[in-house]
């Protein structure tokens, strides 16, 4: 780097920082008392000297500094993803299912809570994958469907005292066919209109849950959800919950995997890839685009209704627009259309967060950030899709 | 009767307001082909710098309408700054990317604005001081306050103000040229950069003018007031066929009659599902919308 760019850089760097100090103040300084300054330079420090930091780091890495470290580094990586393309798919797959099994055996009752938020948000996310990652349909509105099979599984037995088992279909299917009926009206969109559609969608579903009085209880929410029963043996312990969705879990990873392989999974990538090319191949676009929605849908209603379950309440507030797109947000960062990568994504914005309790308050401000911040530098995600191409519009 | 025009008043005002949004939503979408999400944030962040501004201006013993000036002025230009640094940093390395990723970028963005402002501003409601809106005049059966009065008249002013710079001025030729071809006005020498950055600032702008008065309106603000709202004013902007500034003001006004109708007329608790019926209905039916022009397919 030539010490011209090194000085446009920090001069970037500096108007930056000026800039945000403007920002900042009038929100933090400007009491109805009087000004104020020490809050504001105390959070301006901090953001300052960070950007400073980074920066300098920056240039190192440019300069070539890094390397004695960078290279080994990278080095060791490479020899690992190699060692993981030998290994046979079995013997890991074995290994991440046993320890998934052992789990809840040698942990405690909040890992165990953890543990199965992090397992309804992989069914969620990989739901969401096939809509989003396989046919390219970019949804806002997922969560309605997740909402959907809660309701269902909670008004089922509510009302009717029918039993977890019996419901969990009923709750994919019910979803399903919101999904088509979602669907359906949208297919003619594409990309910005389609969003901006399925969320308007996702914020009817939330309004009609919250003020159907008679049906869902509004606001209140619906009370006292049982537990699943099996041969008389009931689920009451979040252990064996955590069972419950582990098996839902690993059902949906198959299904997906075997979609994405098969016939249908293949027709909804070359329509992600290129829509009229993909019409004019023969593929029936209009029925494989409402059947991704319905299978999307499917896979979220099953997890609605283990949520129904796990929480034994369901209300509104759980399936606002920010849940659709935390489930969103997993799919990108993890990587689009690849399975092991919308897990890790679920585990990056799941598992990690509950590391840093502390922070709790900046939680949400971070997860809009890092989404912004990971569009910028790796857009196609942490473990990006073998098979990915670039849409024929956007090529240049 | 009666009942009728006063929701007819009521939705005049609100209309008024999603229409100022909606504007800024048009502009952008027009120039750069993004929904920018966080537009409904600087709406908010609007109404925020209006409270703060106001009460320490009152504080402070300025007179009240002095004190609405001041801080409407001074949110707005606010806004702009704050548009301005969210376009270089989250849109403007984006421009070649995928419509995915400046989505995507734009969601994060929204997301990270509102809790910055629930970081500084706190969870609970902040409520506006109320000398200014306080006041109102009946007409038979029909009262209208000072401040619908005063939000119709602050929306046309804006309007108008908004006409003269797009269609008057050197700026707003460049960014008509710039919003039907980048790359040949770019070569006629306009700098598109800048030209993408002011349109920012004046929708942003204009949200934030919408903000205050959303707060004066209803007498608080709250860091989640972007979001409904800006859906809405969307929803406004597709309705009057995007890019089109008329149409954004049609649309407003269309969306904030039909809100206060079904209102007052249907159910209150569903008034929000409307607007979004609306928007789903035009967008199946006629996506250009009402006053748009057609749209070749890749854009849709």
């Amino acid at each position: 780097m030539t010490i011209r760019e090194s000085k446009r850089l920090w001069l970037a760097c500096g108007v930056g920082l000026a800039w945000f100090l403007l920002l900042l103040w009038p929100l933090l300084g400007i009491k109805p008392d009087g000004l104020e300054f020490t809050a504001t330079f105390k959070v301006f420090g901090y953001v300052a000297v960070a950007a400073v930091f980074i920066m300098f780091f920056y240039q190192v890495k440019e300069a070539g500094y890094l390397d004695a470290v960078g290279t080994p580094a990278k080095q060791a990586t490479n020899a690992l993803s190699r060692a993981y393309e030998k290994a046979p798919t079995w013997l890991l797959l074995g290994i991440v299912l046993a320890a998934a099994v052992v789990y809840p055996l040698v942990t405690q009752r909040y890992a165990h809570d953890v543990a199965i938020s992090v397992l309804i948000y992989i069914c969620l996310g990989l739901g969401l994958n096939i809509v989003v990652g396989l046919a390219g349909l970019l949804d806002l509105g997922y969560i309605a469907f997740y909402g959907v099979g809660a309701y269902t599984y909670a008004i089922l037995s509510i009302n009717y005292g029918l039993s977890f088992w019996l419901c969990l279909p009923i709750a994919a299917v019910i979803a399903a066919v919101a999904g088509c009926i979602i669907g359906y009206p949208t297919l003619r969109m594409r990309g910005d209109y389609l969003a901006i559609v399925t969320l308007g969608f996702g914020e009817i579903v939330r309004l009609i849950l919250n003020n159907w009085m008679s049906l869902t209880n509004g606001p209140n929410g619906i009370l006292s959800i049982p537990r699943p029963e099996l041969f008389g043996y009931e689920f009451r312990s979040l252990s064996s919950m955590y069972y419950v969705i582990l098996a839902l879990a690993v059902v949906t990873i198959l299904a997906v995997y075997r979609l994405n392989y098969s016939r249908i999974g293949r027709a909804w990538e070359a329509i992600r890839e290129d829509e009229t090319a993909a019409e004019l191949m023969g593929v029936n676009t209009f029925l494989l685009k409402l059947l991704a929605y319905a299978m999307g849908a499917t896979f979220a209603g099953f997890a609605g209704a283990f949520f129904a379950a796990r929480m034994k309440f369901v209300g509104p507030e759980s399936f606002t627009f920010l849940e659709s797109a935390m489930v969103l947000a997993m799919v990108i960062l993890g990587g689009m259309g690849s399975i092991p990568g919308v897990i890790l994504g679920v585990l990056a914005l799941v598992a990690l967060p509950e590391l840093f309790r502390g922070f709790e308050l900046y939680r949400m401000l971070v997860f809009g950030g890092a989404m912004t911040l990971m569009m910028l530098v790796r857009p196609a995600g942490i473990w990006p899709a073998k098979r990915v191409g670039r849409r024929s519009e956007e090529a240049d | 009767m009666d009942f009728f025009l006063q929701q007819l008043i009521n939705g005049i005002t609100l209309g008024g307001v999603y229409a100022l949004i909606a504007l800024g939503y048009t502009m952008v979408y027009g120039i750069i082909q993004l929904i920018n999400f966080a537009h409904g944030e600087f709406f908010a962040a609007g109404g925020y710098m209006g409270v703060i501004l106001i009460s320490y201006l009152s504080s402070q013993g300025v007179n009240p309408y002095a004190c609405l000036a001041i801080s409407l002025v001074l949110s707005m230009g606010y806004c702009a700054l704050l548009a301005m640094a969210v376009e270089q940093l989250a849109y403007k390395p984006l421009r070649q990317a995928s419509r995915l990723a400046a989505l995507l970028s734009a969601l994060g963005m929204s997301i990270f604005l509102q809790n910055g402002l629930m970081l500084t501003q706190g969870v609970y409601d902040r409520p506006y001081p109320t000398e200014i809106t306080s006041g109102g005049f009946e007409i038979g059966a029909i009262s209208i306050s000072y401040m619908q009065i005063l939000i119709v008249a602050l929306t046309a002013f804006l309007l108008v103000a908004l006409n003269i710079l797009v269609f008057k001025t050197r700026i707003g030729r460049a960014m008509r040229a710039t919003a039907q071809d980048k790359v040949m006005s770019a070569l006629v020498g306009i700098n598109s950069n800048r030209i993408i950055a002011l349109t920012f600032a004046v929708g942003a702008g204009l949200a934030a003018a919408a903000g205050i008065m959303v707060g004066l309106y209803y007498g608080s603000v709250n860091y989640t007031m972007g979001f409904v709202p800006g859906i809405k004013a969307f929803a406004a902007a597709v309705l009057g066929g995007i890019g089109n500034i008329t149409g954004a003001l049609v649309g407003g006004l269309i969306i904030g009659m039909v809100e206060i109708f079904a209102a007052g007329y249907i159910s209150g608790e569903y008034k929000d599902v409307f607007a979004f019926i609306i928007l789903i209905g035009v967008l199946y039916f006629k996506p250009t919308g009402i006053m748009g022009e057609n749209v070749d397919d890749t854009r849709v």
